[in-house]
């Protein structure tokens, strides 16, 4: 049953590329219009790069989550995934899976471009690409919690990111900080420890939360 | 209804008749401070075609959505065969299939794939005969979002001919149905229980055969049915 809603999700998610590709285009409007507004000096923004394309990927992240849950609550197939005899967390940690593969995975891969369109000194581009492997998966985890929770919401647009950003906040400056170690020569393997703890925290958790903070949304 | 009555009419306050499959004791309902019903017991034996009735709004899907496990907003208590429903509740729904106001079957599929992912070990020959059954036949790889509402309901009513599981509950299947399907319908409803299933569902529709009626919103609520 798990695979087959991987199969379904995946499938749906390739049949609406166009939606796949907003996060992704977002990203990269992003990052890009900051050489135009601040400055094209290339010192300059070898030191903000680290910055801004973590930023870029964590609003883009933001801006897809919003449909991890919504369609299938909309058409009554998440009413049908919580009857399943399976456990409720299992096809959580499926649905966050489809949406990092779709959502998370694409930034990572797409980041060293733009850091080397931002002039990302050599150094940081390891720590960049390993940060962003390691914290996108982190971002759609606790992600889901949000969307969950706001998912029977007409409204909750803004409520959402206001959930989730304090929790998103560790993954920011660590993430970033190893960039920025990594740029200065130093070593970024603490802040890569970090990242990886927290992966493995919320792994644990936020399938659980999740689970129930469904339950509560379709609990109408 | 006192606790006197209850226990008179009642001979198990708290637990199941034996052989029941679904049964309640004390369901009390309440939603935005108007009770929708309280006191309610029944049994559902296999074999039975349960109605749950009433005008709109008088809480029939909020009971469907009790006996479903979706909605805890209710004091009570369930049994699924006897035993507790929260104890037996991958029991539940391991032979439940359910279907709602909205059906989940999804618009970028097609017929077929949405039938598979409701059942991943249904062979192809088998969904296309189920689709075959609803009168889809010749609209499989078509996306689902093309079709028309009657059409799409009939995807997810396909289902009714691909599983196996004893217990349906069925809210409002006739909707967006025309009368052929509905007449059809009911057919499938009827061998279900008489081969030893168990139907609950809310209609409109009349049936043309002896059903019990779970009557909400009136007089006959509070009248167990036990």
């Amino acid at each position: 049953m798990l695979m087959a809603l991987l199969k379904r999700d995946l499938l749906l998610a390739f049949r609406a590329r166009g939606d796949l590709l907003n996060p992704l285009m977002f990203f990269m409007i992003v990052t890009s219009l900051f050489p135009l507004a601040v400055s094209p000096d290339p010192k300059l923004l070898g030191v903000i790069a680290a910055g801004v394309i973590w930023v870029g990927a964590l609003l883009a992240t933001l801006l897809s989550l919003d449909l991890m849950f919504k369609n299938d609550y909309e058409d009554g197939s998440l009413e049908q995934m919580l009857l399943m005899p399976q456990p409720v967390m299992l096809m959580v940690l499926v649905k966050v899976l489809v949406h990092w593969l779709v959502a998370g995975l694409p930034l990572a891969l797409i980041a060293p471009l733009l850091g080397l369109m931002l002039g990302l000194p050599n150094g940081g581009f390891q720590p960049l690409v390993i940060s962003l492997l390691l914290a996108t998966p982190i971002l759609s985890l606790l992600g889901s919690i949000g969307a969950g929770l706001t998912v029977g919401l007409r409204k909750g647009g803004m409520l959402m990111p206001l959930l989730i950003l304090p929790l998103y906040i560790p993954v920011l400056i660590f993430a970033s900080s190893s960039v920025l170690a990594g740029v200065q020569g130093s070593s970024y393997t603490g802040h890569l420890a970090f990242l990886g703890a927290y992966l493995a925290l919320t792994l644990v958790i936020a399938p659980v939360a999740t689970a129930g903070a469904l339950r509560i949304s379709l609990a109408r | 209804m006192s606790l006197d009555t209850f226990n008179k009419e009642c001979d198990t306050p708290n637990q199941a008749i034996d052989g029941a499959w679904l049964s309640a004791r004390g369901l009390f309902c309440e939603r935005d401070e108007r009770i929708l019903f309280s006191n309610l017991n029944f049994d559902f034996f296999p074999g039975d075609i349960v109605r749950i009735a009433g005008p709109n709004g008088a809480g029939k899907s909020s009971l469907m959505r009790i006996l479903l496990g979706l909605s805890a907003g209710f004091d009570g208590a369930l049994f699924w065969h006897g035993q507790d429903m929260n104890k037996s509740l991958y029991d539940f729904r391991s032979q439940l299939l359910y279907l709602g106001h909205q059906v989940g079957v999804k618009g970028g599929l097609t017929p077929e794939e949405n039938l598979a992912w409701f059942n991943p070990k249904a062979s192809q020959t088998q969904i296309f005969t189920a689709l075959k059954k609803v009168g889809l036949a010749g609209f499989e790889d078509l996306l689902t979002h093309g079709l028309s509402a009657g059409q799409q309901r009939r995807v997810a009513l396909a289902r009714l001919f691909l599983c196996d599981k004893p217990l349906w509950i069925l809210d409002e299947p006739f909707t967006a149905i025309d009368k052929e399907g509905v007449a059809e319908l009911e057919q499938v409803v009827i061998n279900h229980a008489q081969n030893g299933g168990l139907v609950i569902l809310t209609t409109h529709h009349e049936l043309n055969v002896p059903v019990k009626t779970v009557m909400l919103g009136t007089q006959e609520s509070e009248m167990p049915l036990c």
